[in-house]
């Protein structure tokens, strides 16, 4: 990992935590990756990994009571933690923006699309109220919005999910950034409209260059959309590699169960294997592994030592000891 | 659909309006319109489609949480509800020499007794449970009501009984729900349907509220459940991965009418409906070698309000083989072999 590298974001060993009145909460615990321009990267979890977090803090967005604990994010090279408020202002929107989940609550109700759409192309642009608006105009016939002129004077209430969700994809390509971030985009839409959303979001990556990244806990989404895959648990990383390499050659006891557990065409007749036990507590950690408690591989090791990254392949990294069970058996003797 | 088969439950021309005030004039919203099915003793039934088509409608009007605005409902040989009205064979309603529909015999009976054989779980493990009541109560409640138990003793017998049949720790009788993370809550509520030992259960999306890892285990426990207790499922979701494993057979349904009909494995393999086409192709799909290969089949458009719904079969607005006698009719469900139901004319 050199200087001399086309990465267009690096994050390095980040940590935030949200201070509550229980207790401090790590929500991401120890987060590294690298993008390269124009690639898409998929992080995937349950609810509670610490994957949008993990996306707010690239974006500094975190709610009052979370901090950067820890880490660099470097865009470009240059370290943005370090950022003032203003420059990271500029950053946000113009160089990367994000699409929320929910595009019934993340327009505001009481003013136009129109308005909405401008207000981000004028903060972030030399444009004029004129060519603001055209712009908008342009961006909204750019997703697929149908008489975007009219579209313009109307209210978020008067859309349909999918049309507010292009609506917030307009508003986040608006200003060309080189980074967008999706936290779970077509969660709360139909499948026939989740289909149209994916296929406008490669078809804009294609003609933008955009780098993506696509925060999810769908396996299907981000099989179908992304060239590498993050999968995090309790706010680590599991395991990050490659799609192919992913889902077919997990090297994460968590991966190979998430894979396991979800209904695929080759095991429609048969029953679905369970990952057991409940999802973890944050303000609980165990000392060693975050997944130890509900593995079934689990060995003694895992209970008392945090795994260290293993590379596996090339560029497929998993935290998880038993890529190392027969060195560990042969030195230790027994399993638990 | 040979009529000697026996079925727990039958559906015929079930309609659901609800009316909507828009300024003066209150008009109807037809969330299911004329849909007819049946569900076999100890089998499961997936009913798919997207949000608004009415399946959450479906599985309520037939437990009657809702009077049906017309059709017949009849389970395990019993009539729950008949609004009257006659059908010939093309299933159109026989009219009168006025001109009106010949009304026959109307039922309409009490559903007390039959609550204790039809049950439901619902969708949202958050808001279904009475955050004042314990478990112990809530899964007793519905013992309570059908008077169930001679006993004290044999009520917390029963209750605990459930508790352990669905994989919930007895010693967490005396907890209250927000104790319990999603995936028990379920267990909860499914323990509660359970309780009065039905013949039938709406399941209304009861695993989309959970984590990936956690909706495997309660997939599991529906199947177990049946495998034990031979329960039959009316299954409600929208993820088609998961109804496509739970199901025996699945019914696809757009804006209130049903599309398609057929065995699971069938209708994945050989769907003939253009909208279950495309709504099978939308499926992401968790295999990079195949997402990579599949070509999406991308519907223009949104579902047109069930306010102001299109003539005819309400899907050739966004059809890519819709023709004139689509917006002058709506096809009718014809069987085309093997019990595979498909309402198209072009295909």
């Amino acid at each position: 990992m050199g200087q001399e590298n086309n990465y267009i974001l690096e994050v390095k060993d980040l940590h935030t935590s949200f201070f509550t009145d229980t207790g401090e909460v790590q929500a991401v615990n120890g987060i590294s990756f690298n993008l390269e321009a124009g690639k898409t990267l998929g992080i995937v979890g349950e609810s509670g990994s610490g994957k949008s977090v993990t996306a707010y803090s690239i974006m500094q967005i975190l709610a009052e009571t979370g901090r950067i604990t820890g880490g660099e994010v470097r865009f470009h090279g240059e370290d943005i933690t370090k950022w003032n408020k203003k420059q990271m202002q500029k950053f946000r929107g113009a160089k990367c923006s994000i699409i929320f989940q929910d595009p019934m609550t993340s327009l505001n109700p009481v003013f136009t699309i129109g308005s909405q759409l401008t207000e981000a192309i004028l903060l972030h642009t030399d444009n004029n109220k004129k060519q603001a608006k055209e712009r908008a105009i342009e961006m909204l016939t750019l997703v697929g919005v149908n008489e975007p002129e009219s579209r313009m004077k109307q209210h978020p209430h008067e859309l349909s999910g999918g049309m507010r969700q292009r609506v917030m994809i307009a508003m986040a390509l608006a200003c060309e950034p080189d980074i967008l971030i999706a936290d779970e985009p077509t969660t709360a839409l139909d499948v026939t409209i989740q289909a149209q959303i994916l296929e406008l979001m490669q078809d804009l990556q294609k003609k933008l260059g955009m780098t993506i990244i696509m925060v999810t806990h769908d396996l299907g989404v981000i099989a179908s959309m992304c060239d590498e895959i993050l999968v995090m648990y309790g706010g680590r990383v599991c395991e990050r590699g490659t799609a192919d390499a992913i889902f077919y050659h997990p090297a994460h006891e968590y991966t190979k169960g998430l894979l396991r557990s979800i209904p695929k065409a080759d095991n429609m007749n048969e029953k679905l294997i369970p990952i057991g036990g409940t999802p973890i507590n944050l303000l609980q950690m165990p000392e060693g592994c975050a997944f130890c408690p509900r593995c079934d591989a689990a060995m003694k090791i895992c209970l008392k030592e945090k795994p260290q990254e293993f590379r596996v392949g090339e560029t497929h990294i998993a935290s998880c000891w038993m890529n190392i069970k027969e060195l560990y058996e042969a030195q230790e003797g027994e399993r638990v | 659909m040979s009529e000697n088969e026996k079925y727990l439950l039958k559906v015929e021309h079930l309609k659901q309006y609800f009316p909507v005030r828009r300024g003066f004039k209150t008009i109807p919203l037809k969330a299911v319109d004329d849909i007819s099915f049946s569900v076999k003793p100890g089998e499961t039934l997936g009913l798919v489609g997207e949000s608004g088509c009415g399946k959450t409608t479906v599985g309520r009007t037939l437990l009657r949480l809702y009077q049906p605005t017309a059709g017949r409902i009849v389970f395990d040989g019993d009539v729950l509800f008949d609004s009257g009205e006659q059908y010939d064979e093309n299933g159109k309603v026989v009219l009168g020499a006025d001109g009106k529909p010949v009304i026959g015999n109307k039922v309409d009976v009490n559903m007390l007794p039959y609550r204790k054989q039809m049950q439901m779980v619902f969708q949202d493990p958050y808001s279904s449970l009475n955050p004042r009541m314990t478990v112990e109560d809530i899964i007793g409640e519905p013992l309570d009501v059908h008077k169930l138990y001679r006993s004290r003793d044999e009520r917390r017998e029963k209750i605990l009984g459930l508790m352990e049949l669905v994989g919930l720790n007895a010693e967490h009788a005396m907890r209250y729900a927000h104790e319990f993370s999603g995936g028990q809550r379920q267990r909860i509520g499914i323990a509660r349907a359970l309780a009065v030992n039905p013949k039938f259960i709406v399941c209304d999306e009861p695993v989309s509220a959970l984590d990936v890892s956690i909706q495997a285990q309660v997939v599991n426990m529906f199947e177990e459940l049946q495998e034990k207790l031979g329960v039959a499922y009316l299954f409600i979701a929208h993820d088609l991965l998961v109804v496509h494993h739970i199901s025996d057979r699945i019914a696809v349904m757009y804006l209130g009418k049903m599309m398609e009909l057929a065995d699971a494995d069938e209708l994945n393999e050989n769907p003939i409906h253009p909208y279950t086409l495309s709504l099978l192709s939308a499926v992401p799909i968790p295999d990079p070698e195949t997402a990579r290969k599949s070509k999406r089949i991308v519907l223009e458009g949104d579902v047109p309000s069930p306010l102001n719904m299109p003539t005819g079969c309400p899907f050739r607005t966004r059809c890519r083989y819709a023709t004139e006698q689509c917006a002058k009719e709506m096809p009718q469900l014809t069987d085309r072999g093997n019990g595979h139901f498909v309402a198209c004319f072009n295909k």
